[in-house]
This record gives C-alpha cells, sequence and structure tokens, in this order.
C-alpha cells in the first residue's frame, strides 16, 4: 500500500489537510451547478411567461413567510398520476422568476403548480377561514386572520422595491411597470381600476376576497389563482433530451 | 489597550442596534435588533468590570474546557427544546386544532416546523458539534485551544445565532429554503462566528503536540470548511432595506432548486454525518478502551465520503424540471455513496472486536452502537431511495420523513447521548455516572420510540406513494388526495407517541446528568486536566 504510506504527508500538517479537503468537496458542486447557468436548454423557451404583478409579489411573500412550502410542493412530476391529478407537468421556465424556487420537497397537502382557476375565490375564503369546512379530510392550519391584514400604501411601495431588486437580478420590469407598481398593487383588487393586464399579460383583476378593504387574503388569493396559469402549452414543444 | 477597543466596539454595537431596533421596519427585524443590543450590553458590562486588571493567564499546559461545560449544558437544553417543538408539530398534523386559532399568525405548522428542524440540526447538533470538536481536538493534539477569547465568542456567538433563528421563524421572517431559512442578518452574523470557530480549530490543529492529526480531526475539519463554503454559497443575496429583515435569494428557479440541495443534502452530509464521525472516532474507541479498527479503512472512506457526498443533491430533485444529465449524476453518486458510509459503520463497530461483552453491562457503549447501526441502516436506505424508480413512488411522502429520522434520532441523537454520557464525568471531575439505571431507561424509550416512528412513516409514506398513483380498470385515479390525508391518521398518532418517548428519554438523561454533577463523588486523579500526553 504505497499510496497510502505517503497520506501520512498529509496527516502531519493541518493546512494541506485544510486545502486538500476543500478541493476534494468543491468539485462536485462546480460541475453540478455552473453548467445550469450556461446550457441554454435548462429552461424551456415558453410563450407567456412574465414577471409576478405587484399584488402576486405580496401573496407569493405570504405564501413564503407561512411557511407553506414546508406542505405544498409546486412541482408535477411527468408521471401519468400526476398529469391526471394536477395538469401539465411543470417546466423549468414556469419558475424562472422564482426566487428562491418553491419546489417543495413534501405534499402533506396537494401539490399548487397548477392551482390558479380550479376553485373559486369564495373556496379559496372559506379554505383558509376554516380549511376542514370544505374539505372535511383536511388537516391544514387556518389562515383567517389574513383577512384581517389591511395593506395600506406602505406596504405597496415595499413591494416596488423588492421589484427594485428583481429588476436589479435581470427581471424585465420596464420603468413603466415600476412608476405604475403601486397603483398597479390597487388596481388589481379592483375590476374596474386600470386594467393591470396591459402591462402583465393574464394577470386576474377582481375583488379576491369580497372585502371593501385590500387585505393580505386578496393577495394571497391573487397569486394563487395565477398558479400554473401563464404558459401557453398549445405552442409549446418539448426538447427531445434535456 | 486591546480592552479598550473591545469596549468601544461593544459600545458602538449597543447604540447601533439600539437606532436600528428603533427605525425597524419590520417586528423580526425589531427583535433581532434587540437581541444584538441585548447581547453587547451584556459583554460590555462583564468587559468594563475586568478592564485594567491584569488578565489571568491560563496555564498552557491545561485544556480549555469552560467552552465544552457550557456546550454540554447548551446541547442538551436546545435538544429537549427542539425534540419538545417536534411532538408539538407531529400532533399539529395528528389534530389540527392544535393549530390554535389564538396563535394563528405565529404558531401554525408552517413556521414550526423551521423552528422544529432548525433547533434539532443547528442548535442541538451544532452545540454537540462545537462543544465535542473543542474537546475532541484538544485532547487528540496535547494542546490547549488557540484563541483564548475567542473561544468564548464562538459559543454565545452561536447561541444569538439560535435565538435569531427561532425569533424570526416565529415572526415570519424566513427566506424560503428548507434548513437554510434565515433572513440576511443572521446569515451574516453566523459566517462571522463560523470563520472564529474555523480559525480556533486550525489554530489549535497548527500548534499541536502530536505528530500527527488524529482521524476524527480530519472529520472535523472537512465538516467545518464544507460547512462554511455551502453556507455562503446557498445564501447569496441582496436585502431589500438595511433596516428590514427581508431579501431576496440571487438565485432563482432551477439554478436556485439545485443549489439548494447541493446545500441541504450536505447540511445531512457534514454537518449531520461528517461531524458525527468525527464524533464517532473519539468516543467508541475512548468508551469501549480499543483502538480503531483499521487506520486504512479510515483514510479510504474519509476521502471517498467527502467527495462523493457533495454530488447527492440532485436526488432530491428526481423527476422535476431540473435537466436529467443532473438527476442521473446525482443518483450516480448517491448509490456509491453507500461505499464509503458503510466504510465508516465498518470501523466503528468493529472497533468493539475484543469488546463485544461490553454491550451487556454498559449502556453507554449500547447507545454508541446502536448510533452506529442506525447510520448503516439510514446509509443503505438512503442510496436505495436515490435510485429514480423508488423514488418516484417515495417523493413527497412521509417515507422521506421517516428516512431523515431514522438517521437523525438513531445516529446523531444517540451518538450524541453517548457522548454527553462519557463528557459529563469527566468535564465535572465526577467519579462515575449519577445512575447507570436511568441511561438503560433512556436508551429503551429513546429505541423504541425511534422504531414506533420510523415504521409509522414507513407505513404512511408507501401507502400514500401507492394510494397516489392507483388507478382503475377504466383509468381513472381512485383516490382523491384528501382521502391518502385520512388514511395517515392512525399512523400519525404512532409516530406522535414515537417522538413523546423519544423526548421522554432526553428528560431522563437531562435529570441523570443533573445529579451526576450535583450529587455524585469528585473524582481527585494526579493530572486533571493536563495537557500531556495526549488522550
Amino acid at each position: 500500500m504505497g499510496l497510502l504510506d505517503k497520506h501520512g504527508a498529509i496527516e502531519r500538517h493541518a493546512t494541506l489537510l485544510l486545502v486538500l479537503s476543500f478541493l476534494v468537496v468543491s468539485i462536485g458542486g462546480i460541475v453540478q451547478i455552473v453548467p445550469l447557468f450556461y446550457l441554454d436548454n435548462t429552461i424551456e423557451e415558453v410563450e407567456g411567461m412574465r414577471p409576478y404583478s405587484p399584488l402576486e409579489i405580496a401573496g407569493r411573500e405570504i405564501y413564503r413567510r407561512e411557511g407553506c412550502y414546508v406542505c405544498h410542493s409546486q412541482m408535477v412530476r411527468p408521471m401519468r398520476d400526476e398529469v391526471e391529478r394536477y395538469g401539465h407537468y411543470s417546466l423549468a421556465a414556469e419558475s424562472m422568476y422564482d426566487h428562491p424556487f418553491q419546489w417543495g420537497s413534501k405534499r402533506t397537502g396537494p401539490d399548487l403548480a397548477r392551482v390558479g382557476g380550479r376553485y373559486s375565490d369564495d373556496w379559496h375564503v372559506q379554505h383558509m377561514v376554516k380549511p376542514q369546512s370544505v374539505v372535511p379530510e383536511s388537516i391544514m392550519p387556518a389562515y383567517g386572520f389574513l383577512l384581517n391584514r389591511e395593506l395600506d400604501r406602505d406596504d405597496a411601495e415595499a413591494v416596488q422595491e423588492i421589484m427594485g431588486v428583481y429588476r436589479m437580478l435581470g427581471h424585465p420590469y420596464t420603468d413603466e411597470m415600476m412608476d405604475a407598481a403601486v397603483d398597479d398593487f390597487f388596481a388589481q383588487v379592483d375590476q374596474f381600476g386600470d386594467p393591470v393586464a396591459d402591462r402583465y399579460p393574464g394577470a386576474q383583476q377582481r375583488n379576491f376576497d369580497g372585502q371593501d378593504t385590500v387585505t393580505e387574503m386578496d393577495a394571497m388569493i391573487a397569486y394563487l389563482q395565477m398558479l400554473g396559469t401563464l404558459v401557453d402549452f398549445d405552442t409549446f414543444v418539448p426538447d427531445a433530451s434535456r | 489597550m486591546l480592552g479598550y477597543i473591545k469596549l468601544a466596539v461593544l459600545g458602538l454595537a449597543v447604540v447601533v442596534a439600539a437606532v436600528a431596533t428603533g427605525l425597524a421596519r419590520d417586528l423580526s427585524y425589531q427583535i433581532h435588533a434587540l437581541v444584538f443590543m441585548v447581547s453587547a450590553a451584556i459583554a460590555f458590562i462583564w468587559l468594563i468590570r475586568r478592564v485594567g486588571e491584569p488578565a489571568p493567564v491560563a496555564d498552557p499546559n491545561t485544556y480549555m474546557d469552560g467552552p465544552v461545560r457550557y456546550g454540554v449544558i447548551a446541547t442538551a437544553f436546545w435538544g429537549v427544546v427542539g425534540f419538545l417543538v417536534g411532538v408539538v408539530i407531529a400532533f399539529q398534523l395528528a389534530f389540527p386544532y392544535l393549530n390554535f386559532e389564538w396563535a394563528q399568525g405565529f404558531l401554525n405548522f408552517g413556521r414550526l416546523r423551521p423552528l422544529h428542524t432548525s433547533a434539532v440540526i443547528f442548535a442541538f447538533g451544532g452545540n454537540a458539534l462545537i462543544a465535542t470538536a473543542f474537546y475532541v481536538v484538544q485532547r487528540t493534539s496535547a494542546a490547549r485551544l488557540w484563541g483564548g477569547s475567542l473561544v468564548w465568542f464562538v459559543f454565545w456567538g452561536y447561541q444569538v445565532f439560535i435565538v435569531l433563528a427561532a425569533t424570526g421563524y416565529v415572526t415570519g421572517s424566513t427566506q424560503s429554503q428548507e434548513y437554510a431559512e434565515p433572513e440576511w442578518m443572521a446569515d451574516l452574523w453566523l459566517t462571522i462566528v463560523w470563520v472564529a470557530f474555523l480559525a480556533i480549530y486550525m489554530g489549535t490543529l497548527i500548534k499541536r503536540r502530536e505528530p500527527h492529526i488524529y482521524v476524527a480531526n480530519w472529520f472535523y475539519l472537512a465538516f467545518i470548511v464544507t460547512v462554511a463554503m455551502l453556507h455562503l454559497i446557498n445564501n447569496v443575496q441582496i436585502p431589500v432595506s438595511v433596516l428590514g429583515s427581508k431579501s431576496i435569494p440571487v438565485w432563482s428557479g432551477v439554478q436556485s432548486a439545485m443549489i439548494q440541495w447541493w446545500y441541504g443534502h450536505n447540511a445531512v452530509g457534514f454537518f449531520l454525518t461528517a461531524g458525527f464521525l468525527g464524533m464517532m472516532y473519539y468516543f467508541i474507541p475512548k468508551q469501549a478502551e480499543r483502538p480503531v479498527y483499521s487506520y486504512k479503512l479510515s483514510i479510504m472512506h474519509f476521502w471517498a465520503l467527502i467527495f462523493l457526498y457533495i454530488w447527492a443533491g440532485p436526488h432530491h430533485l428526481h423527476y422535476t424540471a431540473l435537466p436529467d444529465w443532473a438527476q442521473t449524476l446525482g443518483m450516480t453518486f448517491s448509490i456509491m455513496l453507500w461505499m464509503p458510509s458503510w466504510g465508516g459503520m465498518i470501523n466503528g463497530l468493529m472497533t468493539l472486536s475484543g469488546a463485544w461483552d461490553k454491550l451487556r453491562t454498559d449502556p453507554i457503549i449500547r447507545m454508541m452502537v446502536v448510533a452506529v447501526g442506525f447510520y448503516g441502516m439510514a446509509t443503505f436506505e438512503g442510496p436505495m431511495m436515490s435510485i429514480k424508480a423508488v423514488n418516484s413512488l417515495s417523493h413527497y411522502t412521509d417515507w422521506t420523513i421517516g428516512h431523515v429520522h431514522s438517521g437523525a434520532l438513531g445516529w446523531n441523537g444517540m451518538i450524541t447521548f453517548g457522548a454527553l454520557y462519557y463528557l459529563v464525568p469527566k468535564l465535572w471531575q465526577r467519579q462515575g455516572l449519577y445512575s447507570l439505571r436511568l441511561v438503560s431507561w433512556h436508551f429503551w424509550l429513546a429505541t423504541i420510540g425511534i422504531v414506533l416512528y420510523a415504521a409509522s412513516m414507513w407505513v404512511t409514506g408507501i401507502m400514500e406513494g401507492l394510494m397516489w398513483r392507483e388507478v382503475d380498470a377504466q383509468g381513472f385515479l381512485v383516490n382523491s388526495f384528501a382521502d391518502t390525508v385520512a388514511a395517515k391518521f392512525p399512523m400519525y398518532v404512532v409516530r406522535g407517541l414515537g417522538g413523546t418517548m423519544f423526548l421522554a428519554g432526553a428528560i431522563i438523561m437531562c435529570y441523570n446528568l443533573w445529579k451526576t454533577v450535583t450529587s455524585t463523588a469528585e473524582r481527585k486523579p494526579a493530572s486533571v486536566g493536563s495537557a500531556v500526553p495526549a488522550e
């Protein structure tokens, strides 16, 4: 065992041990992570993906804050039962604007990647207030307090700041979108307001929670009703090998 | 002079934190600034009472065991806290009304689950690793810890990080990346503490008086440096405001998924495996009073383990939108990982050659052996679950939760308990433990608890995986999602009971260790804490 005898040199030099260990642990990550940033077919070319609208961002931040990702995945795998149950399998393109991804790792509750449009707004309100009232077997905690948390101008401006960071990271927000962010935030809960869909194609615009005020419930439902509805699958051609 | 500089820095920290508390834009940030302010103020007061006095000179021929004693206490304390939160959320899943209405915004499952995972991995596991690393590196290097009061900074700094993380989760500050939930302030603070930890460890190794670095230290060192790398890269983020807790991670979508599970799986691989193997390589030979079985095996499995582990992340992303080439690489390396994992298990178990009779008389060695046994089982189950065909059934189900817990409760928990039982009489100069019978009680409660836990999760996991994919003769899905939730109820109760038993065992341990320190006879050996020769 000539090679193993030479190991003594490493055992006698702490710095050598440190440097060699670090080199050995860095290889795997470099090979697996770096190509994802430059291989062209990592993110599919699709029609319809757009950055989130201001109200959807607020909803997504609530989704993250409450730890929804702990029990709900947002990733439909390409298996028969999943496609039957949830819809078209998820594409990498569909989470390209997600910082960080929300694919999840556990389905204590069902997948939410395509929950948009599946249930009415009323159903969502009922379900958040008392999940067991619409799904008796449900073990989901209640989130009725979202109805009482009003969102004001400060909250809208906070979303605008988040959009600023997204823009810095390369999301295609235009100057017009940035300037209109606060107005769009409130317009999206008003059916008769300026059409938000002009800037955010496919954005749904209505009073989501049925209350006069703008609340976290509005934002949350706006986010959920958008999930999985953006990509136009009629024009999508899957890559044969990816 | 140095004392005055420290005072000035701490004073400035108090003022800055006070201003930040006042200007905070959200509750989490306000609490975090307050925690910083109080910590800096306590350190300031502690220091100002000593400034100008001659610094006590420590005998360089003795070990620095103060921080290790504190670390042992912190490990036991956070262990009980973490297990308790685990039991609470286990019962929340069985009985959802335990998500109390009055506490909806704070104590729902979604906020408590990160609290549980971080408390057991980083608070319980982390303190156990830091404390034992400090103990082991001194004994095997025949040297006092390098760094002086920096060691205390690492201990207390790490506790501050735990408090920041815990208060953040409950008040809704999270990065929403599993096992990396703390936001930017806590992340930055942990980086400072971790660099100090690495410096102390390297400093001690460099001034060692033994010619060779003992194998346990290879594992501890690989754990410290790899966790630093993972933490830095997975937490690249831009704070939305310096006065708010929210930050936006730079990575998005598929890259974010890959980096997160590269981090996540190696939190298992290096935090919960390499570091704990370091523990195994010191405490099992000491307790069994036998040398490590094979030196060659330890060299081969060390390098193979640290090289292969880092590739295994993509097996958390099978059949997702991650490109196939990455999934295949992840699966291949995960299967190969079985071999170096079992190399460690064999080296640990075979160290008992010629001392197997101790299993009958020594409940501590029994605990350590069962820990290594669970390590072997979990590192067989893991590669099996990383096979894509198996994973298509097991992923997203409770099977994963069961797998994690047979590793965490069985391997990490049991080896830590064994190390604590070994350490407390040594650190407090006692003749022995207060009661070996209570150790036996702890052993059986914990072991039966783990078996209930793992078995119930196998049943629910495989059951729900099969129910989700079941189709009838016409090709329609047979079960609604809600049907699978209802079917799991009895097993969720069994799981909660298993967790309760494990928690009860840990409480018995705390009582036993407490009585060991307070009610057993003192040991007066010739060379208490002497640094020569290496132990």
